[in-house]
């Protein structure tokens, strides 16, 4: 397996993501290094074959983009929408990531060493996502499926108008969003917790997370509710 | 869309780079305003009751041929008022020694069109339309020095594109504000300040904001009381950052709508409205790179 590696400090992005999306099958490179990012924007987007591709340094928006199959390794931290959109595969953030990371993932894995700014897993469609710092405010809003990890605290309104998706959270919630609420931990959610603390690397107890869920009263219009819920 | 930046140095031997170092910054925050940038440098304060007005003469007549020693010889010779003027394109910095108030209104009927930039002991504020090259290249920004600064670049999206609704605005004496979002009720602000006879140059939604904040500072707030009144007064989305002659101030909006990354070092703060303006900064990679939490208030001192 040889290993290709690019400077965008001589060149361009757009190179190296055509070698990304074009190249790469007739190739067979299966490893990709990507040096001095320095927070360009959609840094290894729309990728879709089993390719792995580190970037040493900070990545700036919607890296790893609408990620399928591909294994994004970010050695620093990653602007707003990292893994936005992510199909499969796995995205994982040495750093801090900024805003909506995650977002409408379907599917694949994110795992976030350091904190996640607001908006983490906004509107999860299936993905998961192991956030081994803290998540910002309005996280997991309208998460659909999937699950998300969050080993220390939580901001304001978290899982706000949750559908399916769980969220299962180590320390501190500021406040829950709506329809949001606390619910025992089975043998089920601690299996799922010791998973994916596995799969990101992380050593925490996994009967120390608590499983926030919908409580579905958002689900049904109810006239009497006067818009209050 | 916009870009803010600052910097400030902590050791007094790169202030001489100070200039240098965040040439690179405006620059690379083009994508994000590429239709005017400005910047206020803080350097050291002139002495005792000297004062000092960055003049901007692009919306006069003469626009970069403005007869700035005219200008002087009016003031030394209606009011007696010598002063000193250095000389950029359409851009002087006057320096006098009696109250700025005398010479403001002195310039109001003499020069209406002569924009005022800003005011104060320690305070140097250029903005103009152009690219941030251009405007960069226009007032030669690599010369300047001082210990800390905050930049703009403006993709405008509130008021028209012209040379005084550019950032940084600036009230009272050396406080300038750079905003990277917009207001909603800049208009509710205008008709709380207006009453106590705050006079405003133009429709921009910055303005308002840094007007109300100058207020509350004279109202004797210190600058965390005037950001938290800040946060209950201002509606809409922000990043905020401020300069003051020893400080370099951010907030964010509760929502973090508008991005703001910070680089720390022994030897530098910089801030950026993202980390592309920051990569080319010296030592950056051993930096402490971090994202203000939003309704936090951020203050390094010079």
């Amino acid at each position: 397996m040889e290993c290709v590696s690019f400077d965008l400090a001589s060149t361009p992005l757009r190179e190296v993501n055509q070698f990304l999306h074009q190249q790469l099958q007739a190739d067979d490179q299966r490893h990709v290094e990507v040096h001095n990012p320095d927070g360009a924007h959609s840094i290894a987007v729309g990728l879709d074959q089993p390719v792995t591709v580190e970037i040493h340094g900070h990545a700036g928006y919607y890296a790893a983009g609408m990620n399928k199959k591909a294994h994004v390794i970010v050695h620093g931290s990653a602007g707003t929408g990292v893994a936005e959109n992510m199909m499969s595969g796995l995205v994982h953030v040495k750093g801090f990531a900024s805003n909506g990371a995650g977002a409408t993932a379907h599917g694949g894995l994110l795992v976030i060493d350091g904190d996640a700014g607001l908006r983490c897993g906004i509107s999860l469609k299936g993905a998961d996502i192991v956030v081994g710092g803290s998540v910002g405010s309005f996280s997991g809003f309208m998460a659909q499926a999937g699950r998300m990890v969050i080993c220390s605290n939580a901001g304001d309104a978290l899982g706000d108008s949750l559908y399916e998706a769980v969220i299962y959270i180590r320390g501190e919630v500021k406040s829950l969003g709506t329809d949001a609420r606390f619910e025992p931990m089975t043998d089920d959610d601690v299996a799922t917790v010791a998973d994916l603390l596995r799969q990101a690397g992380l050593q925490h107890d996994p009967a120390s997370f608590k499983r926030i869920a919908s409580a579905r009263s958002l689900y049904h219009w109810n006239a009497d509710a006067n818009q209050e819920y | 869309m916009c870009g803010i930046v600052g910097l400030l140095v902590k050791k007094p031997a790169l202030r001489e780079q100070l200039g240098k170092l965040m040439v690179p910054m405006l620059i690379g925050m083009t994508d994000r305003g590429p239709d005017s940038a400005g910047l206020a440098v803080f350097a050291e304060p002139l002495k005792g009751s000297g004062r000092k007005l960055s003049l901007y003469s692009g919306l006069t007549e003469a626009g970069a041929d403005f007869d700035w020693h005219c200008l002087t010889h009016g003031l030394q010779q209606h009011l007696g008022v010598k002063s000193d003027i250095e000389i950029k394109y359409n851009h002087a910095v006057l320096s006098f020694e009696v109250s700025p108030d005398i010479v403001k209104k002195w310039l109001r009927e003499h020069h209406p069109r002569l924009h005022i930039l800003s005011t104060g002991q320690t305070i140097d504020l250029y903005k103009d339309i152009g690219t941030p090259a251009m405007v960069s290249d226009r007032y030669d920004f690599s010369s300047l020095t001082g210990s800390h600064l905050v930049g703009h670049t403006r993709m405008a999206t509130e008021s028209a594109v012209t040379p005084d609704r550019a950032h940084p605005f600036t009230a009272g004496e050396d406080f300038c504000l750079v905003h990277n979002g917009s207001l909603s009720n800049p208009y509710g602000l205008r008709r709380k300040l207006e009453p106590h006879g705050i006079h405003f140059d133009t429709d921009n939604d910055t303005e308002a904001a840094c007007r109300f904040l100058e207020w509350r500072l004279r109202e004797g707030d210190d600058l965390e009381t005037a950001l938290h009144a800040g946060f209950e007064e201002l509606d809409g989305f922000f990043t905020f950052l401020m300069g003051t002659p020893d400080k370099l101030a951010l907030i964010r909006d509760p929502f973090a709508c508008k991005p703001a990354v910070v680089a720390e070092t022994d030897d530098y703060v910089a801030i950026a409205s993202e980390f592309r303006s920051l990569a080319h900064l010296p030592d950056v990679k051993h930096a402490k790179v971090f994202e203000p939490a939003p309704e936090e208030m951020y203050v390094w001192n010079a």
